[in-house]
């Protein structure tokens, strides 16, 4: 049934436990988002240090999808480099390209580095909620290229 | 009004395999056939440009555009003349911002209007505050999601020129302080302006006796096609308003330099107008006058009531909106524990169900209400107890998939 592989349990605890939330004084970058058309927002503060998000803090309102999708996120980048950072944003996008295909991801493909972010992919049965999901990533985009273009 | 249900092909249809319950009304209503078949027969029978025309199609067409502008307006209780057609509400409160308002407002000049205005009420009229130096004053609401009426003398003086309001929420269902508003702006010299996109569908309305001077609404909200709504104005105002386009069909003479305008209404429709779409609409208040306006919201009472009794048995369930149906329409707003709207309406879908989840573009009131999103179910007069109840199985469903029973 595709409502129970939209809405995991693990996806409604980062719903309700969103990880890494808050602020976070001296960040290096910041930006925010949001889907004007639904009204869900979603900013992101990240410190870098030597190319390393060494830190980072969201905060958010919105669909379950949406804030689970934010607060993976931000477990899965910190720790990273910005370059690796954008590879899992590529793996992200391949995931939940809906021209992939219906098929589940194979843990040996590229998808499989994504952890708990795999939970997501209920979300490409239903199309209008991707951007939903997109959110956080966009906001992510916009904060990374303030930090490339500060290195 | 079960009967009614036959007429409307689209609710035969299944969505994700479940009976569909359209509740979404409040954004745009269904189509019944009678409407359908009125633009079909003029594109397939007499598609012509209408006025001027010196030939058979273009006079049926002629006849069948101004026919449709005298049946809305003979709705309404106005006169055809005083009847513009535009594209929407929206266009429609546009037109009289910049038509009226920009010409007529000065710094220190105030716009009174209301928290609970949809964007299209509150937007048009910060561009013209922009413009002019006027400034935008607020009323707020009760407890019980109604414009507040007490300590009006504290907000409201001879600075205020226009009183701009909605007839009904789109959001908490709640109906407008229309005749109390528009007394105030009786007694100050203001003039008076009805968002009556969502009142003119679902409350008999009579603009002879109503008192305000300007009534903008939709045909897409009331059985009509979209593309089309309606300005009716008080015809010195209309006379006074300047056009907000310029153009073919809305001029008497045009030299290089000056025109004159057309006489009311035709001044405000530059340009060819939405000729299947004003038939349409004017088939859409023909099945309105049919059903009748009292049969219609006394079945929309009694659905809105329905609808509130089996809400109250969803535990976590809050509505926003008041809970007195006499003071409301069919529109209900509410929250469900910490189920984010977005969420509801998409489990619902699963069942079939159409309802909306957001900020229903009216921000300024969600925030004044502390609440970031609501879903909305919304009836009409082919609503019956069985969408209600799909609805609720629905929100059990929803409750389920959360964790919450």
């Amino acid at each position: 049934m595709a409502l129970e592989e939209l809405y995991r349990e693990v996806i409604l605890d980062h719903y309700r436990n969103p990880r890494h939330k808050g602020r976070l004084p001296g960040a290096h970058f910041h930006a925010e988002g949001q889907n004007p058309s639904c009204g869900d927002e979603f900013s992101l503060d990240l410190a870098v240090e030597d190319g390393v998000i060494v830190q980072v803090a969201t905060q958010g309102q919105g669909c379950s999808i949406s804030q689970a999708s934010g607060s993976m996120m931000a477990d899965i980048i910190k720790g990273k480099t910005v370059d690796q950072v954008e590879e899992i944003t590529t793996k992200f996008k391949l995931m939940m390209d809906i021209e992939e295909g219906e098929n589940p991801v194979d843990p040996a493909r590229p998808g499989a580095v994504l952890g708990d972010l795999e939970a997501l992919q209920g979300v490409r049965k239903f199309p209008v909620r991707i951007k939903c999901a997109d959110l956080p990533w966009a906001t992510l985009a916009d904060a990374l290229e303030e930090a490339k273009a500060a290195q | 009004m079960n009967h009614v249900r036959a007429d409307f092909p689209i609710l035969d249809r299944k969505v994700n395999g479940k009976r569909l319950a359209y509740l979404d009304s409040a954004a745009t209503t269904q189509k019944p056939i009678q409407v359908i078949e009125a633009v079909d027969d003029y594109y397939r029978r007499y598609n012509s440009n209408v006025h001027r025309g010196a030939h058979t199609l273009a006079d049926e067409a002629t006849v069948a555009y101004e026919g449709a502008r005298a049946k809305v307006a003979r709705f309404i209780g106005a006169a055809a003349d005083e009847l513009v057609f535009t594209r929407g509400t929206t266009s429609s409160l546009n037109m009289v911002a910049y038509g009226w308002g920009l010409n007529r407002l000065s710094p220190g000049d105030r716009i009174l209007l209301t928290v609970m205005e949809h964007h299209a009420n509150i937007v048009p009229w910060q561009l013209i505050a922009r413009h002019t130096g006027a400034e935008l004053v607020y009323l707020e609401l009760t407890d019980d999601y109604r414009v507040d009426l007490t300590n009006l003398d504290r907000v409201v003086d001879e600075r205020i020129k226009i009183i701009s309001m909605s007839g009904m929420s789109n959001v908490t269902g709640a109906i407008g302080s229309v005749a109390e508003l528009v007394e105030v702006a009786r007694q100050i010299g203001a003039v008076s302006i009805v968002d009556a996109a969502q009142s003119v569908p679902h409350l008999p309305t009579d603009v002879s006796t109503l008192g305000a001077d300007l009534v903008a609404f939709s045909a897409h909200k009331m059985l009509g096609p979209t593309g089309i709504g309606a300005l009716w104005g008080r015809r010195e105002i209309l006379e006074e308003m300047e056009p907000a386009e310029g153009g073919g069909e809305m001029i008497s003479d045009v030299g290089l330099y000056e025109s004159k305008w057309a006489p009311v209404p035709h001044k405000f429709e530059a340009g060819t107008p939405p000729i299947a779409q004003a038939i349409g609409f004017g088939a859409a208040v023909d099945y309105l006058d049919k059903v009748g306006m009292s049969e219609l919201r006394k079945h929309e009472i009694e659905i809105t009531q329905y609808a509130l009794d089996r809400l109250a048995e969803v535990p976590d369930l809050k509505i926003v909106g008041p809970q007195d149906v006499a003071v409301r329409g069919g529109t209900v707003s509410f929250e469900l524990g910490d189920v984010h709207p977005h969420d509801v309406a998409t489990i619902l879908d699963q069942e079939g169900v159409a309802v909306r989840a957001g900020h229903h573009c009216a921000k300024p009131l969600m925030r004044y209400l502390r609440v970031p999103a609501t879903a909305r179910a919304s009836f009409y007069l082919y609503t019956v107890e069985e969408d209600i109840d799909q609805m609720v199985t629905g929100l059990y469903r929803a409750r389920e998939l959360f964790g919450l029973a």
